[in-house]
């Protein structure tokens, strides 16, 4: 849905004669030099920061929350204009179906986690494929992999995942599926982009003239090489799937088991009480925001500091 | 000029074609029988008869093929299965509504948008620069139905200055002649509509222009930041102009550029998120008509939707690269 | 009084770090002068600081530059003018060409826009004379057709002609110094002549002083009346062209020289380039930045901070700033000769 994927750092200054940057490849790599910056900067670690948080609680999730996810208490207090505020046990309160609020959105990053990783690996492995078919192989097959592709970009991200998502129906699953079909393309044209600028460098050209056979000149060369963009793309589009499965919940096509626990839904839930307890939908989107404004500031910082070019 | 308009045009085609195998595949593959998932609750013996006869279900695979796209050049989006409301009509009357909402965020994303991307590309790495690009980024990320939300909360509890619902206060009684209601109010003269219409386009407008907004302030700032390095500025100074003379005429004029395409890319997000914010602001348009259709699992109106979203998409896209020809004289002259 | 007279200019930058690191210099006690109607070359190669010290002069370095020391004009400090002041004069009195006309010029602005707004910033001509004024500028610089060019874009002309059209565009105002930085290392060589010739003509016509940027020797030899060599920021030799190409006492220029390929050098000479590569810019030495590359450097050269002196052996103004100059030679030493003395010292220090 969101299109987090903007143009990459801009130079500063006319063509000056500066001083070598110790930061520079050569010093140590591309790694070394990307992780020397990304120490330095203040976004990177502030997403950074936000990241771990989101994998603490997420991976430790049964040990913070006070209760069990999707249980309604017994004698919760809810009436259809009020719903129980914060009390020893239950720290936030409790939400409208009568579970603890705070449950809910622990389990609800667990859940953002596992669907967010999973969707976006599925979308990685599948656009890697179409993308090096296509780069690599190049002729025909890259002209029918780019007609698909652009086909599939023709369509909103969001609406390509709600009708995948209308196809399987209403289970966990097609989520994932659904999601990870929508950035399919966005990994293919990234792959089949770096296949193409590679193939024409020198280095290549020169493994090739060395007798390498193509398979491995794809596998042991070029996939490496583009490793760099492809991970900062994974981190963004985390982010984006942690926000489209909220949207996919919102449309009532998410997980539709109760027991499950998704911010998504909880604010789904909460629009009926907007009026009257507005914290029940503010804790969920201020989850949802926070958590893809951490990957998207981290990813961003990781895109500036891998950058070869890397001048300030 | 022309040949390039209409090679653009011809490369639309094979798009538009994969596009409707995909879903003709598509339909086929909803779970259920086609012509009960197109008819949904109207399903019916007779009508499920009727419905294969008309898209000839109970023929061969081709066949159906060739009958679909029949239907689809003859302007046959089916019916919608919960209302039996013909699809494509129900679009042309709720398309103006969200037209309308979209033009309102567009000019909300770009007035606010470019200025503050130049400004902050111009004091870089200053507190502005931090302050927007961050802003930005939370802008970006913000989910745009919570917005919507807060929007409502905020103005309808705390701040009734804006209303927060439907598209024209009922107590005035408006002519409406092209479905467009501030042109309405226009075009007949009833300017207290038209303002009225106006008022009510702002904060589903704010709601939907976020996302748009923050990605004009990175496009713009990014671009500027990069025309700013380059030499011609650097003659352009040389030659002693005045700094406005030279920020209008050597930075914007070629930083603009860029903008101009992301504006194209924009549609695709407006119309997703119009189908999420409609809804929340009581707008009948598209947007909300999707939203039920998603609910109801209508999936006539869901695949009319869709072809309808690619073309116009494709459309846009096609304006925006034709725009560009134009005012970038090395792609007008090549 | 010179018609611009530089004293003791520095620039420094900060190192790669960026903010708070250390300052590293690019242009260290620079001086020289240009005289009204003369032509002075700058030569040095690629990290001598010699483009910096121009854009220095014009006032055109990042904020993040450090300048000191002072650029007369007309007896006016163009490193003390405020912005507002210094716009006045860019353009007007002082003009620059830059070395890439295809990246130099707004691609997405006409020409013809780009010579008139000169114009009409400066002599407040209306838009009518302006453009008959750019037509007839293109003319005199050779752009056939030029009043069909006003209207086409920079990416419609070859390089050649975009070069001239920015040497339209500089003298359009007739400004009393042209700065040109390496005009024609980007164009094609049959071109670079073509183009070299227009400039010496022009401004021997207008009787503008220009100042000559370059690393090719030939380029000064052909067009400079006085040559200031520059070698890792600082000024290391200086004087007439006559004077300088007979007699070259700094090791650095010498070697230079020798370096050209020649004509008339006998079949199988081979190429005499100088040893080493310049510094990278970190940093400060005392010293002689050439040391390293000097087959002639010892103690002396390293330790102290050489002063930059008149030649006694010189006959009209020569400076120098070497411990250990070239030996002085009769004038009917042949270069190739010195070019066989230099192989000898190479061997030597081996």
């Amino acid at each position: 849905m969101t299109q987090i994927s903007s143009s990459g750092p801009a130079a500063l200054g006319p063509a000056v004669p500066s001083a070598p940057d110790p930061d520079a490849v050569g010093s140590g790599g591309l790694w070394h030099s990307a992780w020397r910056r990304l120490r330095r900067n203040p976004s990177a670690i502030a997403g950074a920061a936000i990241v771990a948080l989101f994998l603490l609680v997420a991976v430790f999730a049964p040990l913070i929350a006070p209760g069990q996810p999707g249980v309604p208490l017994p004698n919760s207090g809810v009436t259809p204009s009020s719903v129980p505020g914060p009390s020893p046990g239950h720290p936030l309160g409790l939400d409208s179906p009568g579970t603890d609020l705070l449950t809910q959105l622990v389990y609800g990053a667990r859940q953002s986690l596992l669907i967010g990783v999973v969707s976006t690996a599925l979308g990685l492995a599948g656009g890697a494929v179409l993308g090096v078919l296509a780069g690599g192989l190049g002729g025909w097959v890259d002209t029918v992999v780019m007609r698909v592709v652009d086909i599939l970009l023709s369509i909103p991200s969001l609406l390509l995942a709600v009708s995948v998502a209308a196809v399987l129906g209403q289970r966990p699953v097609s989520v994932m599926i659904a999601i990870a079909v929508a950035q399919v393309p966005i990994f293919a044209r990234l792959l089949r982009g770096s296949m193409l600028a590679q193939r024409g460098s020198d280095y290549v050209l020169a493994v090739h003239s060395l007798g390498v056979r193509r398979r491995t000149v794809v596998m042991s060369h070029l996939l490496p090489n583009s490793l760099g963009p492809v991970i900062v793309q994974a981190t963004l589009t985390l982010a984006t799937a942690i926000i489209e499965v909220a949207a996919l919940s919102y449309l009532g096509l998410g997980d539709s088991n109760p027991s499950t626990a998704e911010w998504g839904r909880m604010l789904v839930n909460a629009q009926s009480r907007l009026s009257t307890d507005p914290h029940l939908a503010l804790w969920p989107g201020f989850c949802i925001a926070v958590t893809a404004l951490g990957f998207t500031l981290f990813g961003e910082a990781l895109r500036e500091a891998l950058d070869p070019k890397g001048r300030k | 000029m022309l040949s390039f308009v209409l090679r653009r045009l011809l490369l639309l085609v094979p798009v538009l074609a994969g596009l409707v195998v995909l879903l003709f595949a598509w339909l086929r593959a909803l779970p259920g029988d086609p012509a009960r998932a197109l008819l949904g609750q109207r399903a019916t013996p007779a009508s499920i008869a009727q419905v294969n006869e008309a898209y000839g279900f109970d023929q061969p695979l081709p066949v159906q093929f060739v009958t679909y796209v029949g239907r689809l050049l003859r302007g046959d989006l089916g019916s919608s299965s919960a209302t039996g409301q013909p699809v494509l009509q129900s679009f042309l009357d709720r398309f103006p509504a969200t037209v309308e909402l979209a033009l309102a965020a567009l000019l909300f994303a770009v007035a606010l948008g470019v200025p503050l991307g130049y400004a902050a590309a111009r004091r870089a790495g200053g507190a502005l620069d931090s302050l927007l690009v961050g802003g930005s980024l939370l802008g970006v990320t913000i989910p745009v139905f919570f917005l919507a939300y807060l929007l409502k909360i905020v103005f309808s509890q705390w701040l009734p200055l804006l209303p927060t619902s439907g598209r024209q206060d009922p107590r005035i009684d408006a002519t409406h002649v092209t479905g467009f209601f501030v042109l309405d109010g226009l075009l007949t003269r009833e300017w207290d509509a038209s303002l009225d219409a106006l008022v009510h386009l702002v904060l589903p407008g704010i709601a939907l222009g976020t996302i748009p907004l923050a990605i004009i302030v990175r496009i713009t700032r990014a671009s500027v930041l990069e025309v700013l390095g380059e030499d011609h500025v650097r003659t352009a100074r040389a030659k002693g102009l005045p700094r406005g003379l030279v920020s209008r005429r050597h930075v914007l004029r070629n930083a603009l550029l860029p903008v101009v395409t992301t504006i194209g890319l924009q549609t695709g997000l407006l119309f997703s998120g119009a189908v999420l914010t409609e809804s929340v602001f009581a707008i009948n348009g598209i947007g909300s008509y999707l939203f039920q259709a998603i609910s109801q699992l209508d999936y006539a109106v869901l695949q009319g939707f869709i072809l309808f979203i690619a073309l116009t998409y494709a459309l846009v896209n096609l304006v925006v690269d034709l725009l560009y020809g134009v005012i970038d004289p090395r792609v007008r002259l090549s | 009084m010179a018609l611009l007279e530089v004293r003791d200019l520095s620039i420094s930058f900060p190192g790669g770090s960026g903010r708070g690191a250390a300052l590293s210099k690019a242009v260290d006690g620079v001086s020289f002068d240009v005289e009204a109607g003369q032509v002075a070359g700058l030569v040095g190669e690629s990290g001598s600081g010699k483009s910096v010290t121009s854009l220095a002069v014009m006032g055109l370095l990042p904020h993040t530059a450090r300048v000191s020391g002072s650029a007369s004009f007309d007896g006016r400090d163009l490193l003390a003018m405020p912005e507002r002041e210094l716009e006045g004069v860019r353009g007007r009195d002082v003009a620059m060409v830059f070395q890439d006309p295809m990246t130099s010029l707004n691609p997405v602005v006409t020409v013809g826009t780009q010579i008139t707004e000169v114009l009409r910033r400066h002599t407040g001509a209306s838009r009518r004379a302006a453009r008959d004024e750019a037509g007839e500028l293109l003319a005199r610089v050779g752009i056939p057709a030029p009043v069909r060019r006003l209207r086409e874009y920079p990416h419609q002309l070859s390089g050649g002609m975009r070069q001239r059209a920015m040497i339209a565009i500089a003298l359009a105002c007739s400004p009393r110094l042209l700065i040109a930085d390496e005009p024609t290392t980007a164009l094609d060589v049959t071109i670079q002549a073509q183009v070299l010739e227009l400039m010496g003509e022009l401004v021997r016509e207008r009787g503008t002083a220009m100042l000559l940027i370059t690393h090719d020797l030939g380029v000064v030899a052909g067009l400079c009346d006085t040559v200031t060599v520059m070698y890792s920021g600082r000024v290391v030799e200086r004087a007439d062209r006559h004077e300088l190409f007979a007699r070259p006492r700094h090791r650095y220029t010498s070697g230079l020289l020798a370096s050209v390929p020649r004509l008339d050098a006998p079949r199988g000479q081979r190429l005499q380039p100088i040893p080493g590569t310049p510094r990278d810019v970190i940093g400060w030495d005392a010293g002689c930045a050439f040391a390293p590359r000097c087959s002639a450097a010892d103690d002396a050269c390293r330790g102290t901070e050489l002063p930059l002196v008149q030649d006694p052996t010189a006959s009209g103004r020569h400076l120098l700033r070497c411990a250990h100059p070239v030996p002085d030679h009769r004038p009917d030493d042949r270069p190739d000769q010195r070019a066989d003395q230099r192989v000898g010292d190479q061997e030597r220090s081996a």
